[in-house]
């Protein structure tokens, strides 16, 4: 049998009395998730925003309790950095596990606080998330102090649910910078809400690596607000899960605030990813930028959504996106819209989109210098990543990225 | 080392080369000589293995191993190289690692050891230097914003690392300046010897002034029309090819 949106509203009945937090708040989301459903479940609402992803497959997953699972070979075999950090294993934090961070941090499960920004009433899986969150961690950094890198592990296992709650508050001149890595072992859905503030002239770099395994369901749901000269720079690489689905809000709320939300998605099996961006200029000078790549082997489908909208008074908006697909197989496929919403009249804003195949010539002058051709592939898909994970500036981290996206060609050859 | 009888090929419905015979002896260079449009190019490209050419009949034969029928990079670890007549940029492919990548594919295809990194570089920067070349070069994109003449110069490096029995050259002096073409000559006089031979293709007698060739072919219209010694290529320069090709047709 599967759970199914009946299944979540049921378990989210049997706990109510016993969720930390606002209870209004989370009746409110169960019934707004009770009206929609969902998306492409049979009994979800249709809704544009999921027009190229369905959660069918999730609806129709039974996901149940899993016996405990060995987090920490899991853990163990993980490439990470010599740095801080907070680990989770099936939504739970795990102090055992972890190497705490000097920024102050609060768990959600003593301290729930589900912020201000989402929009549980228009997004299903965010009001799923606000129905059954029981864990996540609030980072908060002081104003002007740099509380370096901290990694937000997440290990999951068996045929569980999790729907972690993270919060990032960073202060006037503050700045930090937040790994988030996201692996494990079998059939399960990690839906992950996070909400980040960046005060004025603060600055948020934030990684996203999604390693999940092929089996999994991954949802990951970030609102951020960025004040005046402040800087949210995001880049997400998509590797795992067998449908993931990262989409990340972000409002430029005061002049000459930036966000950077580039993107890497490598595919293949039947494997599907969608990384879904909505950028607010909502004040003047401020600039956006986005960089998104898939590489497309099999069956897969990598799918970019990515709206860029100017209120009126936003004059001196820069915002730019490309989107770029390579497609390895004649049954890969990329859906690709952007959107743009535009009020003043005094803006830069561009897209572009290009999708093809390796460059035959390029594959030939390879060839002909002795690499086969499997190798010669590999050269030209990497060289393709390369431009994406250049926009990695810190080299330690770019270097996580490069050891991950090798670790998957292993994988692949395998 | 290289024997091609009655060779046939075309792009599309188009053919190219209609019947070349063409025999290049082990330690010989032979130029390759003809108008624009005549085959020269295709000729390096049919037997470098180039896809959008289909070979339509002949045989060519690389040291007694049929080697139309063997796939680019078999060829190349038999021991042929093209020099590209424009070389292919290949951006976010660093220059060293694309090098070593292939020496290294070749050694594999022959048995032997891998080079690590140092190994390489040290290979590499020698050769770098005879050849008067910046050493940035190794750390750049492959051809990535290279002038033609460094363009050019990488393609001789490449063969100077990757060491073929039998280079054809495309047109590789053209754009060079006459301190570039020297080197360039220099480059392939170098790997001369008993065991390496070179297939010129070229407009101009300056670069056979010094790589001079064993026998020089005047390709036309997809067939080779005169053969003869060095002298050929300097009556060439004189009388040009429109005499040649009203003679042979």
């Amino acid at each position: 049998m599967s759970t199914g949106a009946t299944g979540f509203l049921q378990r989210y009945e049997d706990a109510v009395g016993r969720l930390p937090g606002d209870s209004a708040l989370r009746a409110a989301a169960a019934a707004a998730f009770r009206e929609a459903g969902l998306p492409g479940g049979t009994q979800g609402r249709r809704i544009e925003a999921w027009k190229y992803t369905s959660l069918r497959p999730v609806a129709e997953a039974n996901f149940q309790v899993s016996p405990r699972h060995e987090a920490e070979t899991l853990l163990s075999g993980l490439t990470l950095l010599d740095a801080p950090r907070v680990v989770f294993v099936d939504g739970v934090l795990r102090g055992d596990l972890s190497v705490l961070p000097a920024v102050s941090i609060a768990r959600f499960a003593d301290q729930p606080d589900f912020g201000t920004l989402t929009w549980p009433d228009r997004e299903p899986m965010v009001a799923l998330n606000t129905m059954l969150a029981t864990d996540g961690v609030a980072l908060n950094v002081p104003a002007g102090v740099d509380g370096g890198i901290v990694q937000l592990v997440s290990l999951s296992g068996g045929q569980g649910d999790f729907h972690p709650r993270h919060g990032i508050r960073l202060g006037k001149g503050a700045s930090l910078t937040v790994v988030e890595v996201a692996a494990g072992q079998g059939a399960y859905l990690l839906n992950t809400v996070a909400e980040i503030h960046v005060a004025e002239g603060a600055h948020l770099t934030h990684i996203r690596l999604q390693d999940e395994a092929t089996t999994a369901f991954h949802v990951s749901t970030t609102y951020a607000d960025v004040q005046a000269g402040g800087t949210y720079d995001s880049f997400t690489l998509n590797l795992g899960g067998r449908l993931s689905r990262t989409e990340v809000h972000t409002q430029l709320s005061g002049p000459n605030a930036t966000a950077h939300l580039n993107a890497a998605q490598i595919l293949a099996g039947s494997q599907h990813a969608d990384f879904t961006t909505v950028v607010s200029h909502a004040a003047p000078s401020c600039s956006s930028r986005q960089t998104v790549k898939n590489v497309l082997g099999g069956r897969s489908r990598g799918v970019f959504q990515g709206k860029i909208a100017v209120a009126r008074h936003a004059q001196k908006t820069d915002g730019y996106q490309m989107n770029q697909a390579l497609l390895l197989s004649p049954d890969a496929e990329v859906d690709s819209k952007p959107e743009l919403e535009i009020f003043a009249d005094d803006v830069k804003c561009s897209h572009g989109a290009t999708v093809g195949e390796l460059d035959a010539e390029q594959m030939f002058y390879l060839r002909s210098r002795g690499i086969p051709d499997a190798e010669a592939k590999s050269i030209l898909v990497r060289a393709f990543l390369a431009e994406a994970l250049d926009a990695v500036a810190n080299e330690t981290i770019r270097g996580l990225l490069e050891t991950a996206v090798e670790q998957w060609w292993e994988r692949q050859k395998a | 080392m290289l024997d091609i009888r009655g060779l046939t090929a075309s792009i599309g419905d188009k053919p190219i080369l209609k019947g070349i015979d063409l025999t290049v002896p082990a330690g010989e260079v032979h130029a390759i000589m003809g108008p624009n449009g005549s085959g020269k190019s295709t000729l390096g490209y049919v037997l470098s293995g180039r896809e959008d050419y289909t070979v339509t009949g002949g045989s060519a034969m690389f040291n007694d191993a049929d080697i139309l029928a063997m796939a680019p990079e078999q060829r190349a670890a038999a021991g042929l190289f093209l020099a590209f007549q424009a070389p292919i940029e290949l951006p976010g492919v660093n220059n060293a690692n694309f090098l070593r990548t292939a020496l290294n594919a070749i050694r594999r295809a022959h048995g032997e050891p891998e080079l690590d990194a140092v190994q390489f570089l040290k290979l590499a920067r020698a050769e770098t230097k005879r050849l008067a070349m910046p050493d940035d070069m190794l750390k750049r994109n492959v051809n990535v914003g290279f002038s033609g003449g460094e363009k050019k110069r990488n393609e001789v490096l490449q063969m100077a690392i990757l060491r073929p029995k039998l280079a054809i050259l495309d047109e590789t002096d053209s754009g060079l300046d006459i301190d570039a073409l020297k080197i360039v000559a220099d480059g392939v006089n170098a790997l001369r010897g008993p065991d390496f031979s070179a297939l010129v293709i070229t407009h101009h007698q300056r670069l056979l002034d010094h790589l001079v060739p064993n026998r020089v072919h005047v390709l036309a219209h997809g067939r080779i029309v005169r053969t003869g010694g060095p002298e050929l290529a300097k009556e060439l320069e004189k009388s040009g090819y429109a005499g040649l090709i009203a003679e042979a047709a």
